[in-house]
C-alpha cells in the first residue's frame, strides 16, 4: 500500500541524509522524496512516499519520531489530502504522434514552456497518475527527458500537520 | 573572562559531573588535552585503542548508571571507536563520545585524518553534532548528555573540529536546563492502558513476567521486586535483565531464549499472559516468530515506542519508563482480586524439576560449568561480572545468579567480543570498592588485550578468568550441529602463554589444569585485592551451551545437555543466523 509521510524536520546540515539513512538502514522503501525549507526558516518539510502494509508504516512513522531533529511526522494517506507532482518533459514529437498538441495541453491543463524547432518543453502538475497518463500519450521515442519532483502533499481543510 | 573552545568544553564536562575520561589524544584533540592537563576534577584514563576506550566508558555507565564519556581524535581516533558506540547503542547505554575533527576550512577536502565522522557514526548512535561555532559548544554538551541520558538513552557523538577549540569566546553560564521542540520523550503512561493491563494481569490463568535490560536501565529493580512478589507471578530474565529480579528467588525461573532455561521457555510458550517489562522481542528471545508463546495476550512495556509491535504484535502496549509503569501497576492491582494459578505453578515445578542446567562432569577435563559455579562460591555471587562474547558468556549468564541489578556487564545486542576487559576496566573505577570479574575466553580476550597495559598504569585490578578451550567455542557448536562437524577456522592455534603474557604487563597470572586447583587458584586470585590476576583456566574443547533452541526452533522445541548430535529439520533452519 502506498502512504505519503509529511515530516516536519529542523532545518539543519545532515537532517536529511538522516531520514535517508533510516530508510536504506532499515530497509524501507522510499519512492519519492522532497524536502524544502517551510515558512519558518528553522524547519525543513519533507514529503515521502513510501510503500508496506499498516505493520510497516507503523515502524516507519515510529522511527521517524525517533530521530531526535524530527518535529512532527504525519501519513497523510490516513486523512483527506491534497498531493502535487511536478515535471517537466522535453519531447520532440514523431510521426506516431498523430495529435495535435496544442489540444493535449489544453486537456492535461498544462503548458508549453520552452519551444525550439525540434523540441517541445511542457510542465505539468497534478498527482503522479495523471502525469504518468500524459507520458502514456506519446510514443516512448519521442521522448527525450523527463524531471520530475515527487509528490508533495498537505491535509484539506483547517486541519494542519 | 575569555576562553578558549577547549576550556570551554571541559568547563561543560565539570558541570555536568564528569568525573572520569576515557580517551587517546591525536592532532584534532591536542588543544582539549591541554585544557584537561591543567585542571583536576577530571581524571582521564589513557587507553591504548579507542575501542577499549569506548568498552570502558560502557562498563563505568552500566555499573554506575552514570553517562559514561569519551575523548578521541579525528580518523582512526573516530573509527576504532566506532565498535564500542554500536555496543552502547544496541544496549540503549549512556554515553558522550567526543571526537576531534580537522579544522573546519579543512572539512571536505581529505586532509591528514579526516572522517566524515557524523556519517560513519550516524547509524549508531541516539544522536551526534558537528560543532561549527564556538558559540555552539556549551549548548551543544548540555543537549548532548540530555540526549545520552533521558528516554531510551543511548551514545551521543559530538564531533568538534580543531579550530573550534582554539577560538576564544567569554565565558556563559552553562544552562541548567534544556528545552527540545524536536525532542521529548515520553514518560508518563496512559492511565487507560494501565487499568486495561491491571485487568488482563488479574484475570490470567497462565500468566509470566518477561523482564529486559528496560529494568536495569531504568532502575526499577525495587518497584519490579514489589511488583512481582505482590502478584506471585513466575519471572524470567533476558540476558540483558538479569539481577533487576533475584536470580536465588522462587519466583525466578531463569533466563530465558535461545540458552534460556527448560522452565523459562516452556512457561513462555504455554502462557496466556505476556507482561513484557523493558524487553524488546529480539529474535534471540523469540525463536520462531510464528511459533512464539501461540496463546498469549502480550503487553509491552518499552520507554521507546519504536519497540512495541516492532516484532510481536503487542495486544496493551504501554508506553513509559519501567519504574513508573511498574509504580502505577501496582498501585493498580494491589487490592485486586487475582485468579488462582497453583496449578500454574505445579506445572512449571514439574518443568523446573527437569533440570536443565545439570551437566556431566568428566575426570580429567574441567567443565567450564564448574568454573563459573566456583567463580559464583568463591565471590558469594556479589561480584560485578563483565563478560565478552561466546559460549563463557552464556556459562556466565546461566551459572552465576545475579541478584542485584548493574552487576552482570556484557554486550547483548551487538555481540562484541572484546567488550570484556576493557568493560572490567571501567566498572572497577566506578567502583572501587567491589570485586570486579571478567569472564572471558582466549579469543575474546585477544581482541583487547593491550588494555592489560592501562589496568596496570591505573591500578585497576580485576580478576581475568579465561575459560580457554582453545576453540571459538560457539562457532565450534554451530558447526557441530549444523555444518557437519566441518570446523572452519574455530580452532585456535598458536595461543600464547597467558600466564607470562599477564606477567609481562606487570600483572599475575596462574594456569589451573586440574579441577582440585581450580578453587585455590579464584581464592588467591580474589585475595590479591591491589593486583589484576589472569587465571587460565584450560577447560573442555567439547563442551556445548545447553539447553539450546535451534534457530528456527520454538519454545518448546529445547535441545538439553547429553544429546549430542542434532540434525536441522529443514532448510529454513540451516539458513536462520
Amino acid at each position: 500500500m502506498r502512504h505519503i509521510i509529511s515530516v516536519v524536520i529542523e532545518n539543519e546540515t545532515g537532517a536529511l541524509s538522516r531520514v535517508s539513512g533510516l530508510f536504506s538502514q532499515r530497509g524501507f522503501n522510499i519512492e519519492s522524496l522532497t524536502v524544502a525549507q517551510t515558512n519558518d526558516p528553522s524547519l525543513s518539510r519533507m514529503t515521502i512516499v513510501s510503500t508496506g502494509n499498516d505493520r510497516v508504516l507503523e515502524q516507519i512513522v515510529k522511527q521517524l519520531n525517533k530521530l531526535i531533529e524530527v518535529v512532527k511526522v504525519s501519513d497523510l494517506t490516513s486523512q483527506d489530502h491534497i498531493e502535487r507532482d511536478l515535471m517537466l518533459v522535453k519531447i520532440c514529437p514523431t510521426k506516431k504522434d498523430n495529435f495535435d498538441l496544442k489540444q493535449l495541453v489544453d486537456v492535461f491543463s498544462c503548458k508549453i514552456v520552452d519551444v525550439t524547432d525540434k523540441t517541445y518543453t511542457i510542465e505539468i502538475s497534478g498527482k503522479t497518475k495523471k502525469l504518468n497518463a500524459f507520458l502514456d500519450t506519446f510514443d516512448p521515442a519521442s521522448i527525450l527527458e523527463v524531471s520530475r519532483t515527487g509528490v508533495t502533499g498537505i491535509s484539506r481543510g483547517k486541519k494542519l500537520i | 573572562m575569555k576562553l578558549n573552545g577547549a576550556e570551554i568544553l571541559i568547563n561543560c564536562l565539570k558541570k555536568e559531573g564528569v568525573k572520569h575520561i576515557f580517551g587517546y589524544p591525536g592532532g584534532a584533540v591536542l588543544h582539549i588535552y591541554d585544557a584537561l592537563d591543567s585542571q583536576e576534577d577530571i581524571t582521564h584514563i589513557l587507553v591504548r585503542h579507542e575501542q577499549g576506550a569506548a568498552h570502558a566508558a560502557d562498563g563505568y555507565a552500566r555499573t554506575s548508571g552514570k553517562p559514561g564519556v569519551v575523548l578521541v581524535t579525528s580518523g582512526p581516533g573516530i573509527t576504532n571507536a566506532v565498535t564500542g558506540i554500536a555496543t552502547a547503542n544496541m544496549d540503549s547505554i549512556p554515553m558522550v563520545v567526543i571526537s576531534g575533527q580537522v579544522p573546519s576550512p579543512l572539512i571536505g577536502n581529505d586532509a591528514f585524518q579526516e572522517v566524515d565522522a557524523v556519517g560513519i557514526t550516524r547509524s549508531c548512535v541516539k544522536h551526534n553534532f558537528l560543532i561549527k561555532d564556538i558559540s555552539e559548544v556549551a549548548i551543544t554538551v548540555k543537549k548532548a548528555f540530555h540526549i545520552a541520558t533521558t528516554g531510551r538513552p543511548g551514545p551521543v557523538v559530538i564531533d568538534i573540529p580543531k579550530d573550534v577549540t582554539i577560538n576564544q569566546m567569554e565565558l556563559e553560564e552553562y544552562p541548567e536546563t534544556i528545552k527540545m521542540r524536536s525532542y521529548k520523550p515520553t514518560t508518563k503512561a496512559s492511565n487507560r492502558q494501565i487499568k486495561k493491563a491491571a485487568e488482563l494481569i488479574a484475570n490470567s490463568q497462565r500468566p509470566i513476567l518477561y523482564s529486559g535490560g528496560g529494568s536495569v536501565i531504568g532502575n526499577a529493580s525495587k518497584e519490579l521486586r514489589e511488583f512481582t512478589r505482590l502478584l506471585g507471578f513466575p519471572i524470567t530474565q533476558t540476558l540483558m535483565g538479569l539481577g533487576a529480579y533475584p536470580g536465588t528467588d522462587q519466583l525466578s525461573i531463569g533466563m530465558l531464549g535461545m540458552h534460556g532455561t527448560y522452565e523459562a521457555n516452556m512457561a513462555m510458550h504455554d502462557s496466556d499472559c505476556v507482561v513484557a517489562i523493558g524487553a524488546r522481542f529480539d529474535d534471540r528471545i523469540t525463536g520462531n516468530l510464528e511459533k512464539f508463546c501461540p496463546s498469549a495476550k502480550f503487553i509491552h512495556i518499552d520507554i521507546d515506542p519504536s519497540q512495541i509491535s516492532k516484532n510481536v504484535v503487542a495486544d496493551i502496549p504501554i508506553v513509559g519508563q519501567t519504574k513508573q509503569v511498574l509504580q502505577a501497576l501496582i498501585e493498580e492491582l494491589k487490592d485486586a482480586k487475582l485468579v488462582d494459578i497453583s496449578k500454574w505453578w505445579s506445572q512449571i515445578n514439574t518443568w523446573r524439576g527437569v533440570d536443565s542446567l545439570a551437566y556431566k562432569k568428566k575426570s580429567g577435563v574441567i567443565k567450564p560449568q564448574t568454573v563459573i559455579e566456583m567463580l559464583y562460591e568463591v565471590t558469594k555471587g556479589e561480584a560485578i561480572v563483565t563478560s565478552d562474547v561466546g559460549q563463557h558468556q552464556m556459562w556466565a549468564a546461566q551459572y552465576y545468579l545475579f541478584d542485584e541489578p548493574r552487576r552482570w556487564i556484557n554486550s547483548g545486542g551487538l555481540g562484541t567480543m572484546g567488550f570484556g576487559l576493557p568493560a572490567a576496566m571501567g566498572a572497577k573505577i566506578a567502583m572501587p570498592d567491589r570485586d570486579v570479574v571478567c569472564v572471558t575466553g582466549e579469543g575474546s580476550i585477544q581482541m583487547m588485550l593491550q588494555e592489560l597495559s592501562t589496568m596496570l598504569q591505573y591500578n585497576t585490578p580485576v580478576k581475568i578468568v579465561n575459560l580457554n578451550n582453545r576453540y571459538l567455542g560457539m562457532v565450534r557448536q554451530w558447526q557441530e550441529f549444523f555444518y557437519e562437524k566441518r570446523y572452519a577456522m574455530s580452532y585456535m592455534d598458536a595461543l600464547p602463554d597467558f600466564v607470562k603474557l599477564a606477567e609481562s604487563y606487570g600483572h599475575l597470572g596462574i594456569l589451573v589444569e586440574n579441577e582440585k586447583d581450580l578453587k585455590p587458584a579464584l581464592i588467591e586470585a580474589l585475595k590479591q585485592k591491589d593486583r589484576t590476576v589472569f587465571v587460565d583456566v584450560i577447560t573442555d574443547p567439547n563442551e556445548n551451551v545447553f539447553p539450546m533452541i535451534p534457530a528456527g526452533g520454538a519454545h518448546c522445541d529445547m535441545l538439553l545437555s547429553g544429546r549430542d548430535e542434532m540434525v536441522s529439520k529443514d532448510e529454513t533452519d540451516f539458513n536462520a543466523v
